[in-house]
């Protein structure tokens, strides 16, 4: 119990890292990567907690697909974020 | 100053929500009310081995319906926006081959996932998975086969025409239910007879509901990427 807790704090812990790099690298498909990361580590945790269908749409959809699309977007724009500010 | 002041107030006031949540919480070992009418009398209603497929399709296919027709939405409303535009003549882009490995390895894995998906969608009812995540694993097939081949089309008429067959026979069913064992039952998967409990061939009207919305939902996600990859034609 004590090991499983341990590895749900890591895992949400890399899970938070890898959101905080989504926002903060200045390379878009870094970021669109980073995303997909988040997915991936969240799927690994619902098949922890049991939920194995959950896990499934997670990783297909979360970070299978919707990170391609993502590129497919980033493609049709600039490969650069600008600086506004 | 004042861009990054309000976001650290929010982030913090937002922290001390969830704080005064987490410290409320009891967790519930339990089952109580309409879960623990799913848990007790799920399998022996329904016959399905995966209660979440017997929840998702039966008790709660209506709702399933409405995530079926969410999701045709959105693949219209992507297909109405990023419409493929006809090529100028004379403008001929090139595009960079995929690499030697991508494509040997997407010869190799593309039948295998397309398997593997078309699989979890027929054991929907006795294992994890059902028509969404089998869909998801069958447009990721050819996602890969996109990715490998730059000249790869889908043939829109073949997707279009497994499309809406399947919408339409996932609702003829619904209304099945209605006609043949009476008022709100609809969609009830108790149709057919409900068979051996964990065999393939069980649980009433799931398994075929799951490979209608399977080929729906990869089909339309198919679709989706190909809209957005959005090549001139």
């Amino acid at each position: 119990m004590e090991l499983q807790q341990g590895i749900f704090i890591l895992m949400g812990l890399a899970m938070i890292i890898a959101a905080g790099l989504a926002m903060h690298v200045k390379d878009l498909i870094s970021s669109i990567i980073a995303v997909g990361v988040v997915s991936l580590f969240a799927s690994l945790l619902y098949l922890l907690m049991q939920a194995p269908d959950v896990a499934m749409t997670e990783a297909a959809i979360g970070a299978g697909l919707s990170t391609l699309i993502f590129l497919y977007a980033l493609h049709k724009t600039k490969d650069v974020e600008e600086e506004n500010d | 100053m004042i861009k990054r002041i309000i976001p650290a107030i929010l982030v913090i006031s937002i922290f001390f929500m969830l704080l005064k949540v987490m410290t409320n919480i009891t967790p519930k070992y339990d089952l109580t009310g309409v879960s623990k009418t799913y848990a007790e009398q799920g399998a022996s209603d329904l016959g399905a081995m995966n209660l979440v497929t017997a929840i998702v399709v039966t008790y709660r296919g209506l709702d399933t319906l409405g995530e079926v027709a969410v999701l045709f939405m959105a693949g219209t409303g992507i297909a109405l926006l990023l419409r493929r535009k006809k090529k100028k003549k004379g403008s001929v882009a090139k595009k960079r081959e995929a690499s030697e490995i991508l494509q040997t390895g997407s010869k190799l894995l593309v039948p295998i996932i397309m398997m593997f998906g078309a699989y979890i969608f027929i054991n929907g009812h006795l294992s994890p998975g059902g028509g969404f995540q089998g869909g998801a694993a069958i447009a990721s097939a050819v996602m890969l086969m996109f990715l490998a081949d730059n000249s790869f089309k889908i043939n829109h008429k073949v997707f279009g025409l497994i499309e809406s067959l399947s919408g339409m026979f996932y609702v003829i069913i619904g209304i099945l239910g209605l006609v043949m064992i009476g008022a709100d039952h609809f969609l009830d998967s108790r149709l057919l007879p409900l068979g051996e409990f964990g065999k393939i061939l069980s649980a009433g009207t799931i398994p075929i509901i799951y490979t209608l919305v399977g080929l729906k939902v990869g089909t339309e996600l198919a679709s989706i990427i190909d809209n957005m990859k959005g090549d001139l034609e």
